[in-house]
């Protein structure tokens, strides 16, 4: 009773990265509740697929909803079983991935089921809490923490009275790791007619076009990222040159992406990517909590500012006090690889 | 029939320029030393709904806001552009609201407006990137939803069909009106004020009837237990303003002797090379 549920994303049968990585977290949270972990998988033709990926994870229980009115993803669908399902089960957490899905049935669910909803938030862990207008104490809540405002605070929410406590993470955020690939977990094939009705298909997907993204900077070695200090898109004309040359990815802070240097998909902090390089290269970015959220795990932290006091300095190995296009094209020149032609 | 289409907006402090002043020592927000603006995927939502307006004879378009009084300047901006009218919702008794919260208010608002054929909003807001108040309103009101949505291609018929991005790409989708879309930032830019709407609207302020109407929570029969704080489930336990642990930091300047030092460093080290 009272599990930690999961809401696992499938593409063409492989679970989604963000979905393993919840897993782990969910069986972190369940071991420190002492309850169950619960996943559910949604989708049509996984029956088969999915089991053997999603035990391993410490899977007590697995319901799998496989139906084509499931497939593609809309909205009603999922919503409905999801939340027919949470009225049966009554999880005390639910886990989903701040992905386009996610952030589309999140909030439809906690809605139908009036309860609180948390968005990309970046920590999860257990604690009590004390309600500072009744007095009234609760144990063992999810403390579900993010950065709120733009990303200069982080605020640590709490659903003190409703269930399920819910709340979505970006992928990258948590770290995936195997339970034991031979944990012992009943899988469930409930029929998905008793959830989900015709009236809630009426959205119907026409075609979709999906591209391999055209940047691999979740994964990159190295990352040079450029903010609103790199003031243009040719600045960053001159970042992705340094990319190159180190066999890096480019990346961008929030603000860089809204003044338009760069497009949205380089984004890196709480409602980007998170990256986890050898070596993070920061030009002109100040280093707001939202971009720290993304890239804080990185090795090695160069950070090129003009400002000799910018926040990102201080989680900075280097700091280089000077203007971004002064700075990088002379790094460009002592690149492993570029020509020596000795100190002018 | 005419089309009645219903724009849900919002004005928030502009997190975009934040500045030292942004937090008081206390760690709270200093709300005073941001601009409060136009909620920047909101004007993008009231845009595809003028153009709507212009493709379809007759069309109205009604505005929609929950806040402070002053809020009310966001509707007046609306009006300049050329949204027909305006609710404003705003009482005491909604402070403190999380989004669902919120979106049971606005549902009540939209159920007393009468259930347009459609209703536009925002993807989020940027004081709080949830994008969570659309679909919760939706839900409230048991209509389907399409989210992120970047262009609108034919409303006809009873249905409207969009193109809206997904993770790594784009979909096209089908869906029946009345329906609730959200719509991202970058899905078009918004008209400038018209000179005209301005000198019209310039001295409208909310009122119980008209062009602007302000409404409290009692005018929406919304139930208080519902509203504002004790209506959300969410509740703040802390909020921090983080210090970065500091790191040992080596502090290098420009200059090219220093810079090639670090990178002949790096590469000894394995980082890069």
């Amino acid at each position: 009773m009272n599990s930690v549920f999961v809401y696992c994303e499938t593409d063409k049968g492989q679970l989604a990265d963000v979905s393993f990585e919840l897993l782990t977290k969910g069986r972190i949270l369940a071991d420190r509740l002492a309850v169950n972990l619960e996943a559910v998988v949604a989708d049509s033709g996984v029956r088969g697929k999915v089991e053997k990926q999603i035990l391993p994870y410490g899977v007590d229980r697995l319901f799998v909803f496989d139906d084509p009115v499931l497939s593609p993803y809309t909205t009603q669908p999922h919503a409905a079983l999801l939340s027919r399902l949470f009225s049966e089960e009554q999880p005390q957490i639910c886990l989903m991935g701040a992905t386009t899905i996610g952030r589309d049935l999140g909030p439809r669910v906690s809605s139908a089921c009036t309860s609180g909803l948390t968005a990309d938030c970046t920590a999860l862990e257990i604690g009590d809490y004390t309600d500072p207008r009744t007095g009234n104490e609760y144990k063992d809540l999810l403390y579900q923490i993010r950065p709120a405002f733009g990303g200069n605070i982080v605020a640590t929410i709490v659903n003190p009275e409703h269930r399920p406590q819910m709340a979505t993470v970006r992928s990258g955020v948590m770290r995936a790791e195997v339970r034991d690939a031979d944990y012992k977990g009943e899988v469930a094939y409930p029929d998905v007619a008793r959830y989900v009705t015709a009236e809630d298909c009426v959205v119907r997907v026409l075609e979709r076009h999906v591209e391999q993204l055209p940047t691999n900077l979740k994964g990159a070695g190295v990352v040079v990222a450029g903010g609103y200090g790199v003031g243009s898109k040719e600045g960053f004309d001159l970042l992705r040159a340094l990319a190159k040359e180190l066999h890096g990815e480019v990346g961008a802070s929030r603000a860089a992406v809204d003044a338009g240097f760069c497009e949205p998909a380089l984004q890196i902090g709480q409602t980007g990517v998170t990256v986890r390089p050898k070596l993070y290269i920061a030009c002109g970015i100040s280093g707001a909590i939202q971009h720290v959220a993304g890239m804080k795990e990185s090795g090695i932290v160069v950070s090129i500012n003009t400002d000799p006091d910018a926040p990102i300095n201080a989680l900075a190995d280097y700091v280089i006090t000077g203007r971004v296009e002064d700075v990088v094209p002379k790094l460009l020149k002592k690149t492993p690889q570029a020509p020596r032609r000795g100190d002018v | 029939m005419s089309l009645n289409i219903l724009v849900l907006v919002k004005q928030v402090p502009d997190t975009r320029c934040v500045g030292p002043d942004a937090m008081t020592p206390e760690g709270t927000v200093n709300r005073a030393a941001l601009p409060a603006i136009f909620n920047p995927d909101d004007l993008a939502a009231l845009e595809l709904a003028l153009r709507l307006k212009e493709e379809h004879e007759g069309a109205r378009i009604t505005v929609l806001t929950m806040g402070l009084p002053k809020a009310a300047e966001v509707l007046r901006e609306s009006l300049y552009r050329g949204a027909d009218d305006a609710v404003l919702l705003t009482d005491r008794a909604l402070g403190g609201a999380d989004t669902l919260a919120t979106s049971y208010a606005l549902a009540c608002a939209i159920r007393k407006i009468g259930t347009p054929d459609l209703i536009l909003c925002g993807r989020q807001a940027i004081d709080g990137d949830t994008a969570q108040v659309g679909p919760q309103v939706a839900e409230k009101l048991a209509l389907p939803q399409v989210t992120c949505v970047e262009r609108i291609e034919q409303l006809a018929d009873g249905r409207v069909s969009l193109v809206r991005r997904i993770d790594g790409g784009v979909e096209r989708v089908e869906a029946p009106v009345p329906c609730l879309l959200t719509i991202v930032g970058d899905a078009a830019k918004c008209r400038p004020c018209n000179a005209k709407l301005v000198l019209t609207h310039k001295h409208t302020e909310p009122a119980p009837d008209g062009v602007m109407r302000q409404w409290s929570a009692a005018d929406v029969e919304a139930d208080l237990e519902q509203c504002g704080l004790k209506g959300s489930p969410t509740k703040v336990k802390a909020v921090q303003n983080i210090v970065f642990k500091a790191k040992e930091s080596r502090r290098l300047t420009a200059d090219e002797a220093e810079l090639d030092g670090l990178m002949k460093e790096l590469i000894a080290n394995h980082i890069i090379g």
